[in-house]
């Protein structure tokens, strides 16, 4: 069946390719985000002058992460991406499957002048940012949450709560909710029984929990009002206040910090331009232009160096904010992601 | 008739027309009222208070993402047409033609594509063309399109074969015509109308889909729906409304023009669907 | 469609299927024969044998009792290194993964361990290496994978899983999901379709009792939605919906409620939005076929004494019982399918089989899954189909 079937639609396909000619030999330079108001943040510190300076087009697309979408996207013969930011997981997951371009590290700059945290065979920091809880000010007068017990007392703060689709992030805020230390978060979940008790935590909070998969839909769920409070990245939140006005607000105990790489997927057509394009967003003076965008921690060590203090403030790159922080496990989430990710996908859909 | 009716045959009446009318409302309203909101200069979900505003419509002609949607959608939409509407005239000419079983079978072929979850047909889309490098250009969507139009275009053709004199086509022939003149000559001018109906409801239901295009359009080919959809997921504004707005005057003048084209042709009340899938 | 009532001139057979023959094997090519291909994929399984040909060789030849060969373990051993130098470990990786959990992560380390001199001859190397090679796991995860076919997929799909006894257990209880999506799949597609058959029969009847000159203007009230894609509704359903949205104020201004009502994100907004969307579908073909009741029987039943309610229900609703069946059948088998509307306005236990389909095309290469899934919505459909027959005719055309 199969032969004869394929044989059809290829002899109408080729007919027709012939007619319309490849698009995709053709297609510009691609980079790809993460939408709303940090894709913006990434076009004007970056994009635009990039394109302007090497004559190179752009175009852009955004994801909500994951590094199924890559594999569907490498192995399944999809070229249309080059340059994606990723999470750090998905960066050693791909890179061990050969998903993603070695980069070359001397025209970086070499790998010390970035953040040891930011220095990865297939992936160099992008940006280095937390997940926190965002709320918004005109609504929750008075004390706010200030843990992620209290982002779990729907009797204080009465109202939907906004979280991410994914096992990542959810459990860990779970187990702290439950009482569990940071440093104790990841021992705790490399256990059956930890596991368990993340997910009963968050069976309590499941009937008022929206789930997202876009980061930028955070700020949107928030100011509509269809939650009262959400995990959110700090920088998407300052920008709202900014440009709409608006009276969020951050909450940084217990945070989970990361940091995210650009990779080259190894089926990109424009490696040399894609080269490039990372290494124009990783020099300093670029990286700093970024931080006056969006509220952002930096990787480059040079740009960590000269930029304004004041545009630490609402990023992981200011002391204050990390006290009691929590670094994302990667190395845990390579090895359990998947099996978590399976639960948790059945548990959402109870 | 009246005369036999008694006061609670009247009262039935009442309620009935009462109930009828709370569901028009139903039908009718939410396409009514995103038309205020879309005219409303905030950022906020709600009807203008005083003050009305093309703001947003301003948003869309201005925003690049909104027009290179707007321009794609027309694209693929056009080309689907023409693609669609010879295929599926010819074949609707070619079934009238026909009786017997075969006639079934391949009238159950080609409305297929109506009856299989259009989530089916995307990822079949999919699975064919990302090993061959085809996803994410428009020719995969104007094929995908394409199979999902002519299925409309065969049954408003057929419908319009069906309404015909065929006194002309016979006096044709006994005049000595041969079959090809009798076609193009005699056949087509007569089903015209059917065949342009036909047309517009292949151009809206490639210019209105969204599921297929969500599967294999890449960031080149974005389509309005798409842009629609992610917009509603994402970020919600009046923007949305707008958009909403353009769309249904968009199928109403269209899809009205198609129905009275189509009526013209066949005379019968009734309507072929231009959109089965979500 | 109904049979050809025109009786067209003559014309040879070569000329009908010339005519037909373009949009038939369009057809063939852009959609019949990419349904099937994709279909295939829920039972066909080649990745480990394309990848590790003489691996695939050894696993079928080895019966699955007791300890597997040490000549398997060995010809696995070198295909696990040379895949992982050609870059293409993890196609088979991943395949072993939908069956069994840390597969992927097993097979990398293992390679690692290889290439940097670890021997790998025997089960007992391997297992020095990992454990888990020591133990059916792993091995059976290959057995199941050997090709041409595989089971997996449509067992998985049920929430079924081959132990590494080939016996058919269910999947542990917290990760079993599809059984309970198929059944919300299927039952909110039926109340869907009730929801319809209480909003659109009268409306129906009102506009089937009404002279032409009155009814073929509200039918455009009908029609309107109808024209206006599925998508545009479902936009304007989120837009309304929303808590600060249009339907919550109206509602507080007038005082019915107090706080806002959830009405979005959730299975309310997933049936108002989904009614909306099919309703049209409903009363359309149900219309028609009350346009073609004769009145005369209910006169005559009720010139005969029958009070009007007992006439209505004894002489003119079963006669309009065909119409029922053909506009819910629609509206259940369009419903099964739906993915935009409750993407966009459900929530996370909203989601129908379409959602799952979604996520194992695009955020996981989960391809045969994917397939399983497509397999399993489409049979209850054909039978829908080929049950209900009269959907084909009263299709509206």
């Amino acid at each position: 069946m199969k032969s004869w079937a394929r044989l059809l639609g290829i002899a109408a396909l080729t007919a027709s390719v012939a007619a319309c000619g490849s698009s995709s030999e053709l297609r510009p330079l691609t980079v790809v985000g993460w939408g709303g108001s940090s894709q913006d943040a990434h076009r004007n510190a970056y994009w635009t002058s990039f394109s302007r300076t090497t004559g190179i087009p752009l175009r852009e697309d955004s994801w909500r992460g994951g590094v199924g979408v890559i594999r569907t996207k490498v192995v399944g013969g999809d070229t249309s991406w080059d340059i994606v930011q990723v999470e750090t997981e998905d960066l050693i997951l791909g890179c061990e499957e050969g998903l993603f371009q070695r980069l070359d590290w001397a025209g970086l700059g070499g790998r010390n002048a970035f953040l040891p945290a930011a220095v990865h065979d297939c992936g160099v920091g992008a940006m280095l940012w937390s997940y926190v809880i965002g709320y918004d000010g005109d609504r929750i007068k008075g004390p706010g949450p200030k843990s992620w017990a209290d982002f779990w007392d729907v009797k204080r703060f009465p109202g939907k709560r906004g979280m991410r689709k994914t096992p990542k992030y959810s459990l860990e805020f779970a187990l702290m909710a439950d009482g569990v230390p940071a440093d104790q978060v990841y021992p705790t979940l490399r256990t059956p029984q930890g596991v368990d008790r993340a997910f009963r935590k968050l069976d309590e909070i499941k009937p008022n929990v929206i789930w997202w998969s876009s980061i930028s839909q955070v700020p949107d769920l928030l100011g509509s009002r269809e939650v009262v409070m959400s995990v959110t990245s700090p920088g998407r939140l300052i920008v709202a206040n900014r440009t709409e006005g608006r009276n969020f607000k951050l909450d940084w105990h217990g945070n989970i910090f990361a940091v995210d790489y650009w990779v080259i997927l190894a089926n990109s057509p424009r490696k040399a331009e894609a080269t490039q394009l990372i290494r124009y967003m990783t020099r300093a003076e670029n990286q700093m232009r970024l931080a006056s965008h969006i509220p952002t921690g930096l990787t480059n060590v040079e740009a960590n160096q000269r930029v304004d203090p004041k545009l630490k403030l609402d990023t992981p790159s200011d002391p204050a904010n990390m006290v009691g922080a929590l670094e994302l496990d990667a190395n845990f989430w390579v090895e359990y992601g998947d099996q978590l990710t399976q639960r948790f996908n059945a548990w959402v859909a109870r | 008739m009246s005369a036999y009716r008694s006061r609670s045959e009247r009262a039935g009446r009442a309620a009935l027309i009462g109930f009828s009318v709370l569901v028009f409302a139903f039908l009718v309203l939410p396409i009514l009222a995103v038309i205020p909101l879309s005219l409303n200069p905030t950022t906020f979900l709600v009807f203008p208070e005083g003050e009305i505003s093309l703001r947003w419509y301003r948003h869309l002609a201005e925003s690049p993402q909104w027009t290179h949607a707007f321009g794609n959608s027309l694209k693929i939409a056009i080309a689907t047409t023409l693609i669609a509407t010879p295929l599926g005239t010819l074949a609707a000419i070619g079934l009238a033609y026909m009786r017997s079983r075969a006639k079934t079978a391949i009238v159950a072929l080609i409305t297929a594509p109506l009856v299989v979850p259009v989530v089916v047909v995307a990822i079949a889309f999919y699975f064919l063309f990302a090993p061959l490098g085809l996803v994410n250009g428009s020719l995969g969507l104007i094929v995908a399109h394409s199979a999902l139009a002519v299925p409309f275009v065969v049954i408003v053709v057929h419908a319009a074969l069906r309404g015909l004199d065929t006194e002309l086509l016979r006096a044709a022939a006994s005049l000595g015509a041969r079959p090809l003149t009798i076609l193009i000559r005699v056949l087509v001018p007569l089903i015209a109308p059917g065949v342009a109906a036909g047309a517009v409801f292949a151009f809206m239901t490639s210019f209105d889909e969204t599921t297929v295009a969500l599967f294999i359009a890449g960031p080149e080919q974005r389509t309005l729906p798409i842009q629609m959809f992610e917009g509603v997921r994402e970020q919600i504004s009046p923007a949305i409304a707008a958009a909403a707005t353009l769309l249904i005057i968009a199928s109403t003048l269209l899809l009205g023009a198609a129905e009275l084209l189509r009526r013209r042709g066949e005379g019968r009340a009734g309507s072929a669907p231009p959109d089965v899938g979500a | 469609m109904p049979g050809s009532r025109a009786k067209l001139p003559g014309l040879r057979r070569w000329w009908r299927v010339a005519l037909l023959a373009p949009l038939l094997l369009f057809l063939l090519a852009s959609f019949v024969a990419p349904v099937l291909m994709m279909l295939s994929r829920a039972v066909v399984d080649r990745d480990l044998e394309r990848l590790w040909p003489d691996s695939a060789v050894a696993l079928r030849q080895w019966d699955g009792a007791g300890a597997p060969p040490d000549a398997l373990a060995a010809t696995v051993a070198r295909e696990i290194v040379a895949t992982r130098q050609a870059g293409t470990l993890n196609q088979v990786a991943n395949r072993l993964n939908y069956d069994m959990v840390g597969s992927r992560s097993l097979l990398y380390a293992t390679a690692d361990r290889l290439t940097a001199g670890s021997a790998g001859t025997t089960v007992r190397d391997l297992a020095r290496i990992d454990p888990r090679w020591g133990q059916p796991g792993i091995w059976a995860a290959m057995r199941h994978a050997d090709g041409p076919l595989t089971r997996h997929y449509l067992l998985a799909a049920l929430d079924r899983r081959l132990d590494a006894d080939d016996r058919i257990v269910n999947v542990p209880a917290e990760q079993a999901v599809f059984a309970n999506i198929y059944l919300r799949t299927f039952k909110i597609s039926a109340i869907v379709a009730l929801l319809c058959i209480a909003l659109g029969y009268p409306v129906a009847y009102l506009l089937a009792s009404l002279p032409e000159r009155k009814a073929n203007p509200l039918l455009i009230l009908v029609l309107l939605p109808f024209w206006t894609s599925a998508l545009v509704r479902t936009a304007a359903w989120a837009v309304l919906l929303q808590t600060n949205g249009v339907v919550n104020n109206a509602l507080q201004t007038v005082g019915l409620i107090d706080a806002p009502l959830q009405l979005i994100y959730n299975r309310l907004g997933v049936y108002i939005a989904m009614t909306h969307v099919l309703l049209p579908f409903f009363i359309l073909p149900l219309y028609g076929v009350m346009k073609g009741i004769p009145p005369t029987a209910m006169r005559a039943a009720s010139s005969l004494g029958a009070p009007p309610l007992r006439a209505f229900l004894s002489v003119y609703l079963p006669q309009t019982l065909p119409g029922v069946a053909a506009g819910a059948i629609i509206v259940f088998t369009l419903a099964l399918g739906y993915y935009v509307t409750p993407a966009l306005v459900g929530g996370g236990a909203d989601q129908m089989i379409s959602a799952s389909i979604a996520f194992y095309t695009n955020q996981s290469l989960n391809w045969g899954m994917a397939a399983a899934l497509s397999l399993l919505l489409l049979l209850p459909l054909l039978l829908m189909v080929f049950a209900g027959r009269t959907m084909v005719r009263t299709v509206p055309a």
